[in-house]
């Protein structure tokens, strides 16, 4: 399968969606192109699994490489692993469904769609990448939409959020350049991520540089103290700007961690995982503790991204083969959990222009629908098997429970712990908007979700559900690739 | 040979029923899906059934051993080598012994429900959820791998959640079915951390693997186990206990139980199923599943069991005698009968005659679900009438119900342990064990047995005796029509009063023993004296104190005043947790930790901005824009350049 389709097809969407008129042509083509780009991801997965099947042991899988900029080894070099495949399988799904939720975004609807399309390019072209360069050139170009969205389109204290958000992230990627730079003339002038992993890196040097591109990558993931523009930054954006925000620009934090620093810099990785354990533990906990105050369903959802991203930043400083896989499917899982969440939550406040708990109550009975899958993705927060938390989750105790010394064990149990917290404000939360009777009268009349609403909330549900149901495709699409990375930690 | 497909359809019949329901109930299946649901229970019971026939008399005994058989065993995610969860079907005396139990139960409780849910506008909700529940709980019963017992264990806690929220519109429901979920799941993070510990030392998520593993006396896996302690106590053993907590929570055991009573916001038929029946008696499912390993590996947790239980037991028993909700009364007699079978587990010891307990306690499990499930459906079919769950609003209903009279006398007199109803067998053979085992456990159990006796017949006669009811007569005129609401209600109590005056009659020992062997249940005449005995003392004081409206219970409460509040506000327990929640998690931890994030953390971020704001104004000024001042500090540099280069530099 040749990787350019999957850049092609959102550049060719981006582009009609510039030519053409009304703002009805404008939706149907975004619809259509990502609808492309999701069946093209699922072609991807299923040529993957031939490959795979075949017997295919190479690292990489169906790379394309193009010299791009001769004299600095800059090349367009792409290809990918069961990681990457994974990753694009989300960024589709949640792409599609970001899609049709903004159907009634009546304000400048061609840019809007447009750059939503350049911000899934973007995450696309990150997962692709296998030179370093092209890697931070695509992370950038996911950057920059995020600062438009929320400035033009969000709402409440939309300028400080979108500064905020854009200038921590900006941070972040000045320390992943430096990072990466430091990796490129180590390497003798190499950005490509196959021939990095080759080298041998002096321990004392991968010590120097790994805070650089874990710290950097760490931003765009919510690593705590580092975390507060999700709040903020969620809070203020439009409900696809959320849905993007937390289901692919989180992930790509998540991604660079483990495949450039954890990857790159095994022995750097060793050093420091006592303090990302630390770090993710309190954000796990903390988060959770903070995410049980808010009152507002954004702030909530958007603190318990940090709890829930934390689990996997914890596993993958486990540095086991288990805990790294369940990092990814809990990176996965999260995407289109908290992308659903998003959704729903966008749903309920265009109906009742409120997002504070204590306003709402017993929707249950106005918008069945809508209701119905709030209550399923809440669950699927709080670790309900049958729904992809759970499996994510357990991969990730499983996972963690093998190191066995007191220092992990302690780390463990506070992150299971959090599965106590996490039930009582997603009780909390269903509780007081769901059910109870209704208290404000006008919600008597609300509508039930639209067709475009619904087919968003299905899509992402048949992510989370066939994850729940059948865990072991997508865990068996990600194992391999997460051994490669421990045998490099192991020293193999 | 057991037939896959049989067993198999026994739990998939139920999810059949959720999911047909669940996505088309309300919209093309509203009239026909409380019929769907009970025809497709009713099948799958009758497949539990005829499993049941064929385990226990044509192919599950090899010899004189009932076999453990796991005729299909799907790997359904794998963690790492060995590391795995399965999906399985477990069949082995206890876990058959479950499915009988499960699904009749569940059968008469959705027989019931068609004529006790009868124009509910979401009646396809309601029984998709039962669906669920049933589903979740066979699961769970036939589970071959802890984790997948962990699985379904966590699904009946979320169709408890829903169906306890059922009446979604009153804010007490909403508050219950909050509380009982995240009571047990405060509970099953023990339960998760015990089954991690357990795999850790065992090497597996397999039961019986485990199960050899830790308690062979010559595997290494024990030796470990046992070896590697954490403040003095063997990882095993903190497995155990950690396992113990998920099970307590689940199964309403002290001081994990503040949910149970609370619960009972949930239709009444619901409460008789999950609240009662079934979900309830997990906890002790679960220590029965694990037992060897308790047992051999852990015999001191198994002795913790045996204290929590009778403890659960004699105080739920003091708290039912004052409760005047009839259903707070049952979910309260729920909690103490579990305790019977909890501590007669703890009194028990692995194989042949010491394992007695084992056998008593699943025997309680079986005969308990039945009288039990009664009660609350005779409860269910009084409030039905009533419109109340206040004992003051009934009395003398004895000849405007006389059906459900004479079942609930039934069904009383064998939660009271008279002769020859089901609990007397099944009570007796406790006691015997824990006489043998532990006398102190012993003399409080009979205790106990007198209070159950108590207040069981204090609810009795306060229902269908005590004052004459003409005054409220004539309002119930209207009610006479549909009367005790139809044979759909009436034929589940029928059933299972039967069963509760017959139950007691099953050789159980024959059936179920904690070695699978044959254990010949002893019976002492002389030894059930004093339990009779005091059983009849507890109904003759109910009989004084309530069969006839008079001032003697309020002069006894007024007597025993501090006591009676003590327990009447069920030892202010609830108010404690409310305390610690409120108090600690919200104000101390939750509210420090979003302060923190605000005023800190937050403040932090902002401050860099500020201060790189700060820093540019303040250097701002140097671009003013006039070439007299560039020129200025362009010779000013200069000359200090120059100095520095001549005095520093040399």
């Amino acid at each position: 399968m040749n990787l350019l389709l999957l850049l092609g097809i959102p550049l060719l969407t981006g582009l009609l969606v510039l030519l053409v008129s009304t703002k009805v042509q404008v939706r149907w083509v975004s619809f259509v192109g990502a609808t492309a780009q999701l069946i093209a991801s699922f072609l991807l997965f299923f040529a993957f699994r031939t490959e795979i099947a075949d017997q295919n042991t190479a690292q990489f899988l169906f790379e394309v490489d193009y010299t791009l900029i001769e004299s600095f080894n800059i090349h367009f070099h792409l290809g990918v692993d069961g990681i990457s495949v994974a990753m694009i399988l989300l960024t589709s799904f949640v792409v599609v469904a970001g899609i049709l939720v903004s159907w009634n975004i009546e304000k400048m609807t061609k840019e809007f769609y447009f750059l939503l399309i350049l911000l899934s390019l973007g995450a696309y072209g990150f997962f692709l990448s296998l030179d370093l360069f092209v890697l931070f050139f695509f992370l950038e170009m996911a950057v920059i939409p995020k600062y438009l969205l929320i400035g033009i389109w969000g709402s409440g204290k939309k300028d400080y959020s979108a500064n905020k958000l854009a200038l921590m992230l900006m941070g972040g990627s000045a320390l992943i350049l430096v990072g990466m730079l430091g990796l490129y003339f180590i390497g003798g002038h190499e950005f490509n991520i196959v021939h990095l992993s080759k080298l041998t890196i002096s321990t004392d040097y991968q010590h120097l540089i790994f805070p650089f591109l874990f710290l950097g990558f760490g931003v765009f993931t919510a690593l705590f103290p580092f975390h507060t523009w999700v709040p903020d930054g969620h809070s203020s954006a439009p409900t696809a700007g959320s849905m993007f925000l937390a289901g692919i620009s989180m992930k790509l934090g998540g991604y660079g961690c483990l495949r450039v620093a954890i990857y790159l810099l095994p022995e750097g990785a060793k050093e420091y995982a006592h303090i990302i354990i630390v770090l993710s533990s309190i954000a796990i906990l903390y988060g959770a503790f903070v995410t049980m105050m808010q009152k507002d369903l954004k702030y909530m959802n958007a603190y318990s991204s940090i709890s829930h991203v934390g689990f996997s930043l914890l596993a993958m400083a486990m540095l086991t083969q288990t805990a790294i896989t369940g990092a990814l499917m809990q990176m996965i899982s999260h995407g289109l959990m908290t992308a659903l969440f998003f959704a729903v939550i966008g749903m309920i406040y265009d109906r009742t222009h409120t997002r504070m708990v204590d306003e709402m109550g017993g929707l249950m009975k106005t918008m069945p629908f809508i209701t119905t899958v709030f209550f399923l993705v809440g669950f699927c927060s709080l670790g309900l098997p049958g729904l992809s938390g759970f499996v994510a989750e357990m991969t990730v105790f499983v996972g963690s429970w093998q190191v066995d010394d007191w220092f992990h064990r302690a780390a463990t149990i506070a992150a299971i712990m959090s599965i106590v917290v996490t039930a009582v404000y997603i009780l909390r939360a269903i509780g007081s908007t769901a059910m109870g009777p209704i208290k404000n009268p006008s919600f008597a009349t609300l509508k039930d979700a639209t067709w475009n609403e619904k087919l968003a909330a299905v899509i992402l549900l048949i992510g989370i559900i066939g994850i729940g149901i059948a865990p072991s495709w997508l865990s068996n699409l990600l194992k391999p690739a997460a051994e490669i990375i421990t045998n490099r930690i192991m020293g193999k | 040979m057991p037939n896959v497909l049989n067993i198999l359809l026994i739990p998939l019949l139920p999810f059949v029923n959720f999911l047909l329901l669940g996505l088309f109930g309300k919209t093309y299946l509203k009239k026909s899906a409380p019929i769907i649901g009970t025809v497709l229970m009713l099948a799958s019971a009758f497949l539990a059934f005829q499993t049941a026939y064929e385990y226990f008399f044509v192919y599950g005994k090899v010899g004189e051993v009932y076999q453990q058989l796991m005729p299909l065993k799907l790997t359904w995610l794998v963690f790492a080598p060995g590391m795995q969860i399965d999906m399985g079907l477990m069949i082995d005396p206890i876990s058959v012994m479950m499915l009988i139990v499960v699904t009749f139960i569940s059968l008469m409780v959705h027989l019931y429900s068609l004529g006790y849910m009868k124009g509910d506008g979401r009646i396809a909700t309601y029984y998709s959820f039962l669906g669920l529940f049933t589903f979740s709980m066979l699961g769970l019963v036939l589970a071959t791998n802890i984790f997948q017992m962990y699985i379904f264990w966590e699904l009946v806690g979320v169709s408890s959640f829903l169906l306890i929220g059922y009446y979604y519109d009153k804010p007490s429901a909403v508050a219950a079915c909050k509380k009982a979920f995240i009571v047990t799941r405060f509970a099953d993070f023990g339960f998760l951390i015990g089954i991690l510990t357990f795999a850790y030392c065992g090497g597996s998520f397999d039961i019986p693997t485990l199960i050899s593993a830790l308690t062979s006396p010559d595997s290494n896996e024990l030796k470990t186990a046992i070896g590697y302690s954490f403040v003095g106590v063997s990882a095993i053993s903190w497995g155990a206990i950690l396992i113990f907590i998920g099970g307590a929570g689940k199964s309403a055991m002290f001081p994990l139980h503040i949910w149970l009573p609370d619960a009972m916001e949930g239709p009444t038929p619901v409460s008789a199923l999950i609240h009662a029946a079934t979900m309830v008696v997990a906890g002790v499912y679960l220590v029965a599943r694990l037992f060897p390993i308790f047992s051999i590996a852990a015999p001191a947790v198994l002795e913790i069991v045996g204290w929590v239980g009778v403890i659960s037991a004699v105080i739920a028993a003091i708290i039912a005698c004052t409760q005047t909700d009839i259903k707070r009364v049952l979910a309260y007699s729920t909690m103490s009968q579990i305790g019977f079978m909890m501590f007669a587990l703890g009194v028990a010891k692995y194989g042949g005659e010491a394992g007695l307990g084992f056998t008593a306690s699943l025997f309680h499990l079986f005969t308990h679900a039945i009288f039990k499930a009664l009660l609350f459906l005779g409860a269910g079919a009084v409030i039905h009438y009533v419109h109340s769950n206040e004992m003051k609003d009934m009395g003398g209903l004895r000849k405007n119900m006389p059906i459900t009279h004479t079942c609930f006398l039934i069904a009383c007199l064998a939660i009271a342990g008279v002769p020859p109803f089901a609990g007397f067998f099944s009570k007796e053979e406790i006691l015997l064990a824990a006489f043998h085992h532990n006398r102190v456990i012993y003399y409080i159990a009979l205790f106990t047995s007198g209070l159950t006796a108590f207040y069981m017949f204090r609810l009795y006669f306060s229902i269908f005796w005590n004052r004459e009811h003409s005054a409220h007569d004539s309002a119930h005129q209207d009610h006479a029509r549909h009367g005790e609401g139809g044979w759909v209600m009436m034929l589940p109590l029928v059933l299972l009063a039967i069963g509760s005056a017959v139950a007691g009659f099953v050789p159980f020992g024959h059936f179920i023993s904690s070695d699978n062997q044959i254990l010949e249940l002893p019976f002492h005449l002389l030894f059930s004296i004093a339990p009779v005995l005091i059983g009849i003392t507890g109904i003759t004081i109910a009989l004084i104190m309530y069969k006839t409206s008079n001032d003697l219970p309020a002069k006894w409460s007024a007597q025993l005043n501090g006591m009676y509040q003590l327990a009447y506000h069920k030892f202010y327990i609830d108010e404690l947790y409310l305390l610690l929640t409120k108090k600690v998690i919200f104000n101390l931890i939750g509210n420090a930790s979003a302060w923190i994030d605000q005023h800190i953390v937050n403040a932090m971020i902002n401050a860099a901005g500020t201060i790189t704001q700060q820093f540019s104004e303040a250097i701002k000024k140097l671009q003013s824009g006039k070439v007299q001042q560039y020129g200025i500090y362009f010779f000013t540099s200069v000359i200090i350049i120059v100095v520095v280069l001549i005095y520093v530099w040399n």
